[in-house]
């Protein structure tokens, strides 16, 4: 479309302006605050500028953590949830196109059960089932642990549908192909619906990690022991501390860092992402 | 190098059956084509050949061996599919290479029949490319580099040129015919398009539900069509089909109303019999108005330069939607509304039983 309206672009640019404010200001107060000294906090009124203890505050954070306050050391935090977002990522992506591979190339009995009861199970996220799967959990004695923390989140209905949706555009005319070239499922699903799927994959991933890393409710309630709090529930924690002002500050820097690997993975794979959204490469 | 046999072989899906028994031998080194308007099962049949099927009844035999419960990869067969069918994120060698790498084959070995059929077919400077990034040409190049290097006993061919454009469908057309005449594979050829039948096979099968109805070569399926679907279906315009009836001698026939035609064959038909009387557009000649058999009042004109075709109906004919063309010679000048008077060239006509379709003369 050519358009030359002057008018029209500088009212969409504000438009688009006052979107990122209204985005980014939240996080920038979020920096300033992360950046001054504890006690500048409680006359509230807080100021635009950063201050001056920056490296101090993040010292702090990643070495003694909030110790002091009683909460975790911010360092292990991030790595327990770098583990479980991984682990879930991972896991979902796996259990998921390989499900997805059998529902649509094998003819087997109850293979449109099998595909529906995956589908019904979108209806159950896990806000939903949390007691039973909070009890089957504890049962298996998998209470802080890795396991407990990503196992109960991996089976994804969400992804399996992707991929399902995916293999469905592939044209048959490549598996009779390979069929004549020799190639058995596992050789097919290898050398040619894996790479197939590889923009796919990254786009699940970024969404799939960012999901794993945002969890809250499951590690709060399965993590009793420390060593395995994650940086999401860990922020809350800091804010309950018996018998003492919260030390915002120092919260507001445990939320600039646990806003990163995000942002990292984000922004690392943005091109593969948008082109597993966009397009599919055929 | 082998002969591909089909005996009596049959397909069902449920109760709907789609090839109701045929019987194929392809010779060694053959090149047969299989023709046939969609949906008249020839797809099926081909696929039945490569493994991608299953045979309900019948048997198929390559080489000698039946392969009926074999998989695909062990039939010794190459199949060029019509949308190619390239691994997309391969390059054009891995894509030409993957299948004798599945078989297990040395990687030299593979390099070397990879790079003989490249040069076959002016790929040379194309391998490490990605199909996307070829034209549809070197793409149909690609697939059926594929095929030939697996040096199989029996070429298949599922519509290989419909997905090109008119200009590289013909010179495909000759690529094909000339690499089939070198290589001498065995080849199974499916086609919608009559021309390219004509001109690639060796020895024609039209095919209309799910039955062969003439196997033969192509100039004598041109020139003897068994039955009225071959009639209407092979030859470039259709074959003029008009209802009449045999005369009470056994020698004509009677167009309706128009007159009677001796159709000169020597032979005496049973009287009073309806037919459907075939004539070719080529084999109608413009004679006196005194020696004509039947006139046509034309309606459209096409100048093609070479030729020029005249459309209309036959005059003073009982069934007025019987339309009626004739191709002239070029030079011909001609008005729509014009009245030709036209006669079949001798020993041109056709005749076939009105109810079953069969060829009676």
């Amino acid at each position: 479309m050519v358009e030359n309206r002057p008018l029209l672009t500088i009212v969409r640019h504000l438009v688009l302006l006052a979107g990122i404010v209204s985005v980014l200001f939240p996080i920038w107060m979020t920096f300033v605050a992360s950046t001054l000294p504890g006690d500048a906090l409680m006359t509230g009124r807080l100021p635009l500028l950063p201050g001056d203890r920056l490296w101090e505050n993040y010292a702090t954070l990643l070495s003694s953590g909030l110790a002091a306050a009683g909460g975790a050391p911010v360092g292990p935090m991030l790595f327990n949830s770098l583990v479980m977002a991984l682990s879930i990522a991972i896991g979902k992506i796996a259990v998921s196109i390989l499900a997805a591979y059998a529902v649509v190339y094998f003819r087997f009995p109850g293979r449109m059960l099998c595909f529906w009861l995956i589908f019904i199970t979108l209806m159950l996220p896990v806000e939903v089932r949390i007691l039973p799967t909070f009890e089957v959990v504890a049962d298996l004695g998998m209470l802080n642990s890795y396991a407990g923390l990503s196992i109960p989140l991996i089976a994804s209905a969400t992804a399996t549908f992707l991929f399902r949706q995916f293999f469905l555009t592939v044209p048959d005319e490549l598996l009779e192909a390979a069929r004549i070239d020799g190639a058995g499922p596992l050789r097919f699903f290898r050398d040619i619906l894996l790479p197939l799927s590889r923009t796919n994959i990254a786009a699940l991933f970024v969404i799939l990690f960012i999901y794993g890393w945002n969890q809250y409710l499951w590690p709060f309630l399965i993590t009793t022991d420390e060593s395995f709090y994650t940086i999401v529930m860990g922020i809350q924690r800091m804010l309950r501390v018996a018998d003492a002002v919260p030390q915002w500050h120092l919260v507001m820097g445990t939320a600039i860092l646990a806003m990163l690997p995000p942002v990292v993975v984000v922004i690392a794979m943005q091109r593969l992402f948008v082109k597993g959204l966009v397009e599919t490469e055929k | 190098m082998a002969a591909i046999e089909l005996r009596a072989v049959r397909k069902r899906y449920g109760n709907t059956q789609v090839i109701h028994g045929v019987d194929l031998t392809v010779a060694d080194g053959e090149l047969i084509v299989i023709v046939g308007p969609s949906g008249c099962g020839k797809s099926t049949l081909l696929r039945m050949v490569a493994g991608l099927e299953t045979v309900t009844e019948g048997t198929i035999a390559i080489g000698g061996r039946v392969v009926n419960d074999l998989e695909p990869k062990d039939r010794n067969i190459a199949m060029v599919f019509q949308n190619y069918a390239l691994y997309p994120h391969m390059s054009v060698y891995d894509n030409m290479a993957y299948g004798l790498k599945n078989a297990g084959m040395a990687r030299d070995r593979i390099r070397e029949r990879v790079d003989r059929a490249a040069a076959m077919l002016a790929l040379d400077g194309l391998l490490q490319r990605k199909p996307r990034q070829l034209s549809g040409g070197q793409r149909q190049r690609v697939a059926m580099g594929r095929a030939i290097v697996r040096e199989p006993a029996a070429f298949l061919f599922d519509e290989p040129l419909s997905n090109l454009d008119a200009k590289l469908r013909v010179q495909m057309r000759l690529e094909i015919k000339r690499l089939q005449r070198s290589l001498g594979t065995t080849s199974l050829y499916v086609t919608h398009d009559q021309v390219e039948a004509m001109t690639l096979a060796d020895r024609l099968v039209v095919m209309n539900g799910g039955v062969a109805e003439q196997i033969d070569t192509p100039l004598a399926v041109y020139e003897r069509p068994a039955s009225v679907f071959v009639a209407g279906f092979i030859g470039s315009p259709a074959m003029n089909l008009v209802p009449a009836r045999t005369t009470h001698d056994g020698i004509g026939v009677d167009l309706d109303g128009v007159g009677a035609l001796a159709h000169g064959r020597g032979a005496v038909l049973p009287p009073d019999q309806p037919v459907t009387l075939g004539l070719r557009p080529e084999h109608l000649e413009i004679v006196p108005a005194a020696e004509a058999a039947l006139f046509l009042q034309v309606e459209v004109i096409e100048t093609l330069g070479a030729d020029t075709m005249a459309y209309g109906s036959l005059a003073g004919g009982k069934d007025s939607e019987a339309g009626l063309s004739v191709r002239l010679p070029g030079t011909h000048r001609l008005e729509v509304g014009d009245r030709l008077p036209l006669r079949p060239a001798p020993g041109t006509l056709h005749l076939f039983d009105r109810d079953g379709g069969g060829r009676l003369l």
